[in-house]
């Protein structure tokens, strides 16, 4: 009966989630705690692949999750229930509201979705932030509890993408590719 | 008239042509949409990007639905939409499963190891980038800070957080409305 569960969850996801991209991650990360189904470290390796692979990232991620949960016929139906909502709501709009964007109550009400979005996918972030700059093992001294070799990869990261001009344009799978060799160097994982 | 297979391989296409979704589709949708195809104007597919950005769901998926519901109705919507997650699906159920058989692998747990620190930034560039047409004045920064805190802290469903934003952007116009109302009165 997981099936239909998993329809059911990222039809949520896609009727409550505005803006595209990463917008329907705060979304995952509930899911992850209220079913199970994965975690939030494995989240954060979907955020990646998703990114490096061709297609929408929200779609990416619904596939990638419902192939985690059950297999192929997951990944057709966690796809098919993020899509579901957006088609019956643009054929709605096409249908009945020919000038729906114009309106200035769609216009206050998504200028107030727009931020709330932003923070949605900022407290998520931050769970990320926080699963991978510092250590999982409880540590009584501050300096142990920082993992300094990802603050480190992440400090760099920051001044490559955002810093330095040249490079900043750069597409993220180079960042994810270089950030996947530093961490089989380094022995990121500890293993 | 177009038929529904020439509509799910048209935007099998330009899915398999898009990396990341969002703007980066547009390029892409001009050429194989408006030049090669004809199927829309410049004009309509800005305005379909307009209305993907203002209604809930993946922007590429709902401008895929409107444009195939121009070519040929409801199954036209419902054919361009599966043809644009149609790549996803594939690519993304093949190396969901080869990631899953390698995991136990230390250099892959490394790797993602590594990966997930590069993830924080990309999340955090992405933020940034949404932050320029977010928030826009008081009330908007208001709302970043109160969904952030009571998502983060409090762990609140974010569907309840969308709702509520909804509902005060819904209350900040009638008041806007009403004062004007007022205004016009005296």
């Amino acid at each position: 009966m997981i099936l239909p569960r998993l329809f059911w969850e990222f039809f949520k996801t896609g009727l409550f989630s505005v803006g595209g991209g990463l917008a329907t991650l705060p979304f995952l990360s509930r899911m992850a705690d209220s079913t199970g189904w994965f975690n939030q470290s494995q989240l954060a390796d979907m955020v990646a692949v998703s990114e490096s692979t061709p297609g929408p990232i929200g779609v990416n991620m619904a596939t990638y999750v419902g192939f985690t949960v059950s297999g192929v016929p997951g990944a057709i139906i966690a796809t098919l229930g993020l899509v579901a909502p957006s088609i019956v709501i643009i054929l709605l709009i096409t249908a009945f509201l020919r000038n729906f964007q114009n309106n200035r109550y769609v216009k206050s009400v998504f200028g107030c979705l727009r931020p709330a979005s932003t923070g949605l996918i900022a407290a998520s972030g931050l769970s990320v932030a926080v699963i991978t700059l510092l250590n999982s093992k409880a540590v009584e001294n501050l300096p142990a509890a920082v993992n300094w070799k990802a603050v480190i990869l992440a400090a760099l990261l920051l001044l490559l993408t955002r810093g330095i001009h040249r490079t900043g344009k750069l597409h993220p799978i180079v960042w994810i590719l270089a950030s996947a060799a530093v961490g089989v160097v380094f022995h990121f994982g500890g293993v | 008239m177009t038929s529904l297979w020439n509509l799910f391989w048209t935007f099998a296409k330009v899915g398999v042509m898009t990396f990341g979704g969002g703007y980066a589709m547009l390029p892409i949708l001009q050429r194989e949409i408006v030049e090669n195809r004809n199927w829309a104007t410049d004009e309509e597919l800005a305005n379909y990007f307009a209305i993907g950005q203002c209604t809930p769901g993946v922007i590429a998926v709902n401008t895929a639905t409107f444009i195939g519901q121009k070519q040929r109705g409801t199954a036209g919507g419902t054919f361009a939409t599966l043809g644009v997650v149609f790549p996803s699906v594939v690519i993304l159920s093949v190396l969901a499963g080869l990631i899953t058989n390698f995991a136990d692998i230390p250099a892959v747990q490394n790797a993602f190891a590594g990966i997930r620190v590069c993830v924080c930034i990309l999340i955090f560039n992405a933020i940034s980038k949404l932050w320029k047409g977010a928030v826009t004045g008081r009330l908007t920064f208001l709302i970043f800070l109160a969904v952030l805190v009571l998502s983060y802290v409090l762990n609140i469903s974010p569907t309840i957080l969308v709702l509520v934003s909804a509902a005060i952007g819904i209350a900040a116009e009638l008041l806007h409305s009403l004062q004007g109302k007022v205004g016009d009165a005296t």
